[in-house]
């Protein structure tokens, strides 16, 4: 995620949207979303600057790609700040949680329907 | 008996005193065997003022479980905290910008780590302030 000064015109966060997307596929990352989360009151003064122009980029790719996009990143004037977050593990780890749930909720419904009427079996949204 | 009606008390603090008599009566057999064991828990002691603000003053032996206070994320299951969700997280937040400690908030451990790391992203972006309100 990054942000962009506030005080550009439409085009010129257009072109700048879309230089940071070249020079990420150029350093080998597939971009796989964008977000323009549009312009936020930032909650303190970054660069003299009260609010800002969120954009949400979401890059699949190796580490020196991302170093090199990081790099760029800093270098370029109008984005005023960014964040780099690592998704792969949180991603891997919700995937086994919804796995073990989904497993868990098949279990209990077969007993429920096969008695139906001798005993009420405790309702798992 | 008189150990149960003053966990009790303590537990819900602004319970009237009538319904913690009037509920105790029909499970009367149950609590006298079992309010030897956990009755010295914190519910013996006299001097207890009540649920919230002896846990703010806690300290000691004093009280273990404030009105078995649940998680949040446990609860609602939440699995994935976002530093993007500023108004989950802002919950979680006191006024002057601090992280509130888990004690008081009733979040588990493992969701209170997570949380804290996605408030220190959300603070590095600009969505929440490091520190706010002169």
């Amino acid at each position: 995620m990054f942000i962009i000064r506030p005080d550009l015109p439409e085009e010129e966060t257009d072109r700048v949207i879309s230089t940071v997307e070249s020079s990420a596929t150029t350093a080998g990352s597939t971009v796989k979303n964008v977000e323009r989360m549009g312009k936020r009151r930032l909650a303190y003064k970054v660069r003299k600057f009260q609010d800002g122009v969120y954009v949400l980029l979401t890059l699949e790719g190796p580490g020196s790609a991302l170093a090199e996009l990081e790099r760029r990143l800093r270098v370029t004037e109008p984005v005023i700040k960014y964040i780099t977050v690592r998704v792969d593990e949180e991603r891997k780890r919700l995937a086994k949680i919804k796995k073990i749930r989904d497993s868990k909720v098949r279990q209990p419904r077969p007993p429920a329907e096969a008695a139906p009427g001798t005993e009420p079996a405790p309702a798992t949204a | 008996m008189a150990d149960e009606e003053k966990k009790e008390a303590k537990g819900e603090a602004t319970a009237a005193p009538a319904s913690a008599s009037t509920s105790e009566t029909p499970s009367a057999p149950a609590p006298r065997t079992f309010g030897r064991g956990p009755g010295g828990f914190g519910g013996r002691r006299p001097g207890g003022p009540g649920g919230r603000p002896g846990g703010r003053g806690e300290g000691g032996p004093r009280k273990f479980f404030r009105r078995k206070k649940v998680c949040k994320f446990c609860v609602e299951k939440i699995d994935a905290i976002n530093y993007k969700d500023v108004r989950l997280l802002q919950q979680f937040v006191a006024e002057r910008g601090k992280i509130v400690p888990r004690r008081l908030t009733g979040v588990c451990t493992p969701h209170q780590r997570r949380l804290t790391a996605a408030i220190k992203q959300a603070r590095n972006i600009a969505l929440l302030p490091f520190a706010a309100r002169y």
